[in-house]
C-alpha cells in the first residue's frame, strides 16, 4: 500500500468518526494550548519584571552604606557596628575610576513644598546633573540641574507635582519654598509611571548639597553609579570596593550591588517558574495519550470484522499497522495544531486584557507543546496499532 | 468448550483443478467454512500440506501469504464485510490500493468495474444506502477486481431472498464461465446441485465428492 493511499484512508476514517475524532483532538489542544498560554504568561511576566528593571538604568551599579552581607555570625553583629557614613568625597573618588562612566550621589527625604497658595509633603532627592541619563528619565520642559552648578537653587517637578501646583503650565522660572529655602524650577519630568517603588512623577529634584543642607545630613543615601560597559561591571564593582575600603581605613563597610545580577537573579527564578508551569501543562497533553490509545484500542475492537476483511483481501500486518498509526498520527497533528492556535490566540487575548504583560508565548514552550503532542498520540498508538496487526484473520472475520 | 480439541478439518485430500465449479455442502458445523479458510490461506492447518498453482504455500511468511491472498484469491462472505465509511466505488478500490496501483489507473479499472456490475449510479453511495443485492454485488466486484483465479463464496445468497440470490449466482457464473475457479458453500440443495462437482462433509470430512 503507498503511503498516500495509507494517509487519505486513515484520514477518511477520522473524519468519518467525527464526534470521537473531535473529543480526542479537543483533549490534545487543550493540553497543547495550556503549555503555549502557560508559557506565554510565565515568560510575560519575567520580561515584564526584567523590563522594568532594566529601564531603571544600563550597567548600574549602586552604592550603599553599610554591610548587607555577612560572613557567618548573625546579622545583628554587622548592624551592631554602626557603618561609616557615605560622604560626598567618597562618590568623587568613585566616580574617578576609568571603569565608570558616570556616577550620581542621592540622597532623598521628605519635605514640604509650598508654592503658588499651595503646600503639601513631597519626596524630594537630591542629586546631580547625572542623574537624569543614568536614570533613564526624560524632560517634558525645562532644564534639568545644570552640571557643576551644584550650589544654584534650581529645583525640576515630577510631572504630577508640577500639574498639581502649576495646573495652568508655565512652570519653567517659577519660584517655590521648599522647606525653608527657595528654588527656582528649571524643569519639569515627563510622565514616568511608577518604576521600581519610585513614582518619578510624585518627586522633586534638587542640587545635592541643597539636599544635604535641607536634611542636615553629610552622609549619602546611595551612589547611583554606570559602568563604561557590560563587561565592565564586575571589574568597577572590584574596583569601588577596593577605593572604599582605602577611604574608610581598611573597612569593607558599604553594599555593592550591580543591577546585573539583580536582573540575573529575577530572570533566573521567573525562567524556572514558567519551566514549572509548562511541566504541568505537559502533564495534560500525557493524558491526552492516555485518552488516544484508549480511543484507539475501542477503534481496534470495534473494527476488528473490517481488519479481518482487509486481512482477507491480501492486507499484511504492516499496512494494517501503518492504518492504525496514521490515524492517531492525523489525530495528533490536527489536536497539536488546533492546539497551537488555541494557544496563540489565548495569549492574544492576554496581551489584550493586560496590555503592560508581554505575554508573548516563547518558541520553544509552542514547539515543545506541538511535539509532545504528536510524541504522545503516536506512541499511544503503537500498542493500539499492534494489536490490530497481530488479529488473526479467522477470528478477526467473525468480529472475534 | 475449554481446552478440548476440536478438529475443524480431518483427513481432507482434495485436489480441485484450474476452472473448475465446485460446491461444499453439509451441516452447520461439518468444516466448510474451515476449509474455505485454509484454501484461501487465511487459516493454516496443523498438518498437512497446501499446494497452489503447483507451489506449496502451507509454510509461506505473513507477507506472501497476503500477496498471495490479494493477487489469486477473492473471498465474498454471506455477510458481505463492506467498509461501512467507504462508498461502493471505494470499497471496489480497495485491493487496487493494498496492490498499490497508480491512481489514474485505479479509477478506470474502478469505473470499468462498476459499469460491468451495473452499479455505476451507485457509485457514491455508503454500504448502509444500497440493498442486499447491491451491496453482495459491491463484495463480488472487490473480490474480483485484481481478476483471482480462485473465487471463494461462503454462503454467498444466505442473506439474500430468492429472486436477489439467484441474481447473484448468475454474477458469480458468469465469472466462473469467464476463467476461475468457483468454490461455493451452500446449504440450498438446488444451489449446490448447479456446481459441477459437489463435495458433502460431515464432521470435519469429506463424505461424497460426485462430478
Ligand atoms: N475459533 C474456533 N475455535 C474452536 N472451534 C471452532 C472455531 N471456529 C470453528 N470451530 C469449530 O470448527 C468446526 C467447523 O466449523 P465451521 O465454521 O467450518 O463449520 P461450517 O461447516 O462452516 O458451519 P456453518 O454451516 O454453520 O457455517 C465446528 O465444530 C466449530 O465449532
Ligand atoms: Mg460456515
Amino acid at each position: 500500500m503507498k503511503l498516500r493511499d495509507t494517509l487519505q484512508l486513515s484520514f477518511n476514517t477520522v473524519t468519518s468518526y467525527r464526534t470521537r475524532s473531535l473529543l480526542i483532538i479537543l483533549a490534545m489542544a487543550l493540553g497543547v494550548a495550556a503549555v503555549v498560554v502557560l508559557t506565554a504568561l510565565g515568560d510575560g511576566a519575567r520580561r515584564y519584571v526584567v523590563g522594568k528593571f532594566s529601564s531603571i538604568g544600563t550597567n548600574l551599579i549602586i552604592v550603599l552604606p553599610g554591610r548587607a552581607e555577612t560572613a557567618g555570625g548573625f546579622p545583628g553583629a554587622v548592624l551592631a557596628q554602626t557603618p561609616r557614613d557615605l560622604t560626598l568625597e567618597d562618590a568623587r573618588f568613585v566616580g574617578q575610576l576609568s571603569q565608570v562612566k558616570r556616577y550620581a550621589p542621592l540622597n532623598v527625604g521628605v519635605v514640604e513644598l509650598a508654592a503658588a497658595g499651595r503646600l503639601r509633603e513631597v519626596t524630594v532627592l537630591g542629586s546631580t546633573a547625572d542623574l537624569l541619563p543614568i536614570r533613564h528619565m526624560n524632560l517634558a520642559q525645562g532644564s534639568f540641574l545644570a552640571q557643576g552648578a551644584e550650589y544654584s537653587a534650581q529645583i525640576v517637578l515630577g510631572a504630577k507635582i508640577a500639574q498639581e501646583f502649576f495646573p495652568h503650565g508655565n512652570v519653567i522660572g517659577q519660584r517655590v519654598r521648599l522647606g525653608d529655602r527657595r528654588f527656582l524650577v528649571s524643569g519639569v519630568l515627563a510622565i514616568q509611571g511608577e518604576s521600581m517603588g519610585f513614582n518619578s512623577d510624585e518627586l522633586v529634584i534638587i542640587p545635592i548639597d541643597h539636599a544635604q543642607a535641607l536634611f542636615n545630613t553629610a552622609s549619602l543615601f546611595r551612589i547611583l553609579v554606570e559602568a563604561r560597559s557590560r563587561g565592565d561591571i564586575e571589574s568597577a564593582k572590584e574596583a569601588i570596593r577596593d577605593t572604599l575600603k582605602r577611604r574608610h581605613d581598611g573597612e569593607d563597610d558599604v553594599t555593592v550591588i550591580t543591577q546585573d545580577a539583580v536582573l540575573a537573579t529575577f530572570d533566573r527564578i521567573l525562567r524556572a517558574l514558567t519551566l514549572g508551569v509548562a511541566g504541568i501543562a505537559a502533564i495534560s497533553l500525557a493524558v491526552a495519550g492516555i485518552l488516544v490509545m484508549n480511543v484507539m484500542l475501542v477503534a481496534v475492537s470495534q473494527r476488528t470484522s473490517e481488519i479481518g476483511l482487509l486481512k482477507a483481501i491480501g492486507a499484511p500486518s504492516a499496512d494494517i499497522r501503518l492504518l492504525f498509526f496514521a490515524e492517531a498520527l492525523w489525530l495528533s497533528l490536527a489536536g497539536a495544531a488546533l492546539g497551537f492556535v488555541l494557544g496563540q490566540f489565548g495569549s492574544l487575548l492576554i496581551r489584550l486584557a493586560y496590555p503592560q504583560l508581554p505575554a508573548w508565548p516563547p518558541m520553544w514552550a509552542s514547539l515543545a507543546g506541538v511535539t509532545i503532542a504528536f510524541v504522545t498520540g503516536i506512541l499511544a498508538s503503537l500498542l493500539p496499532a499492534a494489536r490490530a496487526a497481530q488479529l488473526d484473520p479467522v477470528k478477526a472475520l467473525a468480529g472475534r | 468448550m475449554g481446552d478440548q480439541e476440536v478438529r475443524a478439518l480431518s483427513g481432507i485430500n482434495l485436489e480441485i483443478a484450474s476452472g473448475e465449479y465446485v460446491s461444499l455442502m453439509g451441516p452447520s458445523g461439518s468444516g466448510k467454512t474451515t476449509l474455505l479458510n485454509v484454501l484461501g490461506l487465511l487459516d493454516r492447518p496443523n498438518s498437512g500440506r497446501y499446494e497452489l498453482d503447483g507451489k506449496d504455500v502451507t509454510d509461506l511468511s505473513e507477507v506472501e501469504q497476503a500477496r498471495v491472498r490479494r493477487e489469486k484469491i477473492g473471498f465474498v462472505f454471506q455477510s458481505f464485510h463492506l467498509v461501512p465509511r467507504l462508498t461502493a466505488a471505494e470499497n471496489i478500490e480497495l485491493p487496487l490500493m493494498l496492490a498499490g496501483t497508480a491512481l489514474a489507473e485505479r479509477k478506470a479499472r474502478v469505473d470499468e468495474t462498476l459499469l460491468s456490475f451495473d452499479l455505476l449510479d451507485r457509485a457514491r453511495h455508503r454500504p448502509a444506502e444500497l440493498s442486499g443485492g447491491q451491496r453482495q454485488r459491491v463484495a463480488i466486484a472487490r473480490a474480483t477486481i485484481l481478476r483471482p483465479t480462485i473465487l471463494l463464496a461462503d454462503e454467498p445468497t444466505g442473506n439474500l431472498d430468492h429472486r436477489i440470490g439467484a441474481e447473484v449466482m448468475a454474477l458469480l457464473e458468469g465469472l466462473h464461465h469467464a476463467g476461475a475457479t468457483l468454490i461455493l458453500v451452500t446449504h440450498d440443495r438446488e444451489l449446490g446441485a448447479r456446481a459441477h462437482r459437489r463435495i458433502a462433509m460431515r464432521d470435519g470430512e469429506i463424505v461424497a465428492d460426485e462430478r
